[in-house]
């Protein structure tokens, strides 16, 4: 049987992860290649970068980057942040990278998702779309969240996977960092409007959270950041109780 | 030596670092006096049947892999070019194992991604130590039909070959680079057949 996925994002800026990370053990918390390994040891499934560098400077020990934590651990990892050519993925890819997520950049340039799925597969293009719920509407959201479009969130997951997209990343920001768990009603939305693995994302705050997304709407992967980097839940916790809930993880 | 085989198609990087993880090196080449001689070969593969079978092609490659000797690993798309056709751009494949690699129906959830179990039907030495409930990760549209060469079964949808072996042709499904403690003992494996 398919597993639901627990997946922790991880932040990056300039080559180091930011927020604040309590994992015991830990020589420098600071150091995504240490913290990717040990959410590795803890059974993540996957693991999700994304590099939020504002400068060019910062951009640059990205690559590098995605080289060292390939050769480090042993679960498949997307990277994402500010993709916008098929060169800047090919360098991700042929750094060890199994996906990259595209947000932005598919918006201003849908035809860039059939470009790269072209060229790299479908399997390998993973479209982040940010969702926000204005005057009742669900609409996609450019540049971090910042900036509304008019785009409904449902009617571009299902352009995303027409164009190519092997995957939706599909993220609250209504919910991202509050804590009051996923927004099941889009996420539910986009599930059913998709033939392609959907990961929810932002508000994840208790097991009950991944259980309740789940259970309620067709989602195969979700999604956290802020909850396992401060150690609020462990994974292989959030993988029991999901288990005593009859929802199957790979343990 | 190790030898992975390059082509179009390729998360060789992602193998190669498996393998060093496990203590071996290995090279990435196409040259055919190298894959002959290498003590293990492996086929990765992330991408399209049609254009991977046309750069094997080019390079005269399909007909030396039919040749090999020594212990060879599909990955994949490595484990689809091994039988005899895919729906995939309907491609004429190696033709190691007689079965037909299918699209899963487009109605359900594809692609296959993430981290499923498989059921061997025979004591496959590949297999040697990995139990019913360790899970792998799969990613893929296609799938090969079950036949006699196939030595695992994993379901998804519908039963498909999750590991096949003919002779010293080896093939599985999912990413054992990938897949954590559980694919690191497959390679493992593969290694010390």
């Amino acid at each position: 049987m398919l597993k639901k996925r627990i997946i922790p994002c991880l932040d990056i800026k300039n080559g180091r992860t930011v927020k604040g990370i309590s994992f015991v053990n830990l020589r420098d918390a600071g150091d995504p290649v240490e913290l990717a390994r040990a959410y590795a040891e803890q059974s993540a499934d996957e693991l999700v970068f994304l590099d939020i560098s504002a400068t060019d400077e910062g951009r640059k020990t990205f690559t590098p980057l995605v080289k060292k934590i390939a050769e480090a651990i042993n679960i498949p990892f997307t990277v994402g942040g500010g993709i916008s050519t098929r060169e800047d993925v090919s360098m991700l890819i042929s750094s060890g990278a199994d996906k990259v997520s595209v947000n932005t950049a598919a918006i201003l340039n849908p035809s860039l998702i059939t470009g790269l799925a072209d060229e790299f597969g479908s399997q390998c293009v993973v479209v982040a779309i940010d969702a926000r719920l204005v005057d009742g509407r669900w609409v996609v959201c450019t540049h971090g969240g910042k900036r509304i479009t008019t785009l409904s969130a449902v009617t571009w997951a299902h352009e995303a996977e027409r164009l190519g997209a092997g995957e939706i990343l599909l993220t609250s920001v209504n919910r991202d960092g509050t804590g009051e768990g996923f927004s099941l009603d889009i996420t539910s939305a986009v599930c059913n409007s998709v033939n392609i693995p959907v990961i929810a994302s932002g508000g994840a705050g208790s097991p009950e959270h991944f259980r309740e997304v789940f259970a309620e709407t067709g989602c195969t992967a979700a999604l956290a950041a802020t909850l396992f980097h401060y150690g609020i839940i462990r994974i292989p916790d959030l993988k029991k109780y999901l288990s005593e809930n009859n929802i199957e993880t790979r343990c | 030596m190790i030898a992975i085989l390059k082509y179009n198609s390729g998360n060789t990087m992602s193998v190669q670092v498996a393998l060093r993880r496990l203590g071996h090196e290995s090279v990435v080449t196409s040259d055919p006096e190298i894959l002959r001689k290498a003590d293990r070969v492996i086929i990765p593969g992330v991408g399209e049947a049609r254009s991977a079978m046309s750069s094997l092609r080019e390079r005269g490659l399909d007909s030396l892999i039919l040749t090999l000797k020594q212990p060879v690993l599909g990955i994949c798309l490595g484990l689809q070019l091994m039988c005899s056709r895919s729906e995939e751009n309907n491609t004429e494949c190696l033709g190691i194992f007689d079965t037909i690699v299918r699209r899963f129906p487009s109605d359900e959830r594809v692609p296959h991604m993430g981290w499923n179990n498989f059921k061997s039907l025979s004591c496959a030495p590949l297999l040697k130590g990995l139990k019913k409930d360790d899970d792998l990760y799969y990613v893929h549209s296609y799938y090969a039909d079950p036949v006699d060469d196939t030595t695992a079964v994993c379901n998804y949808i519908l039963p498909f070959s999750a590991a096949m072996q003919r002779n010293n042709f080896y093939a599985v499904q999912f990413h054992p680079e990938k897949s954590a403690e559980a694919g690191a003992q497959l390679l493992k494996n593969f290694l010390e057949l």
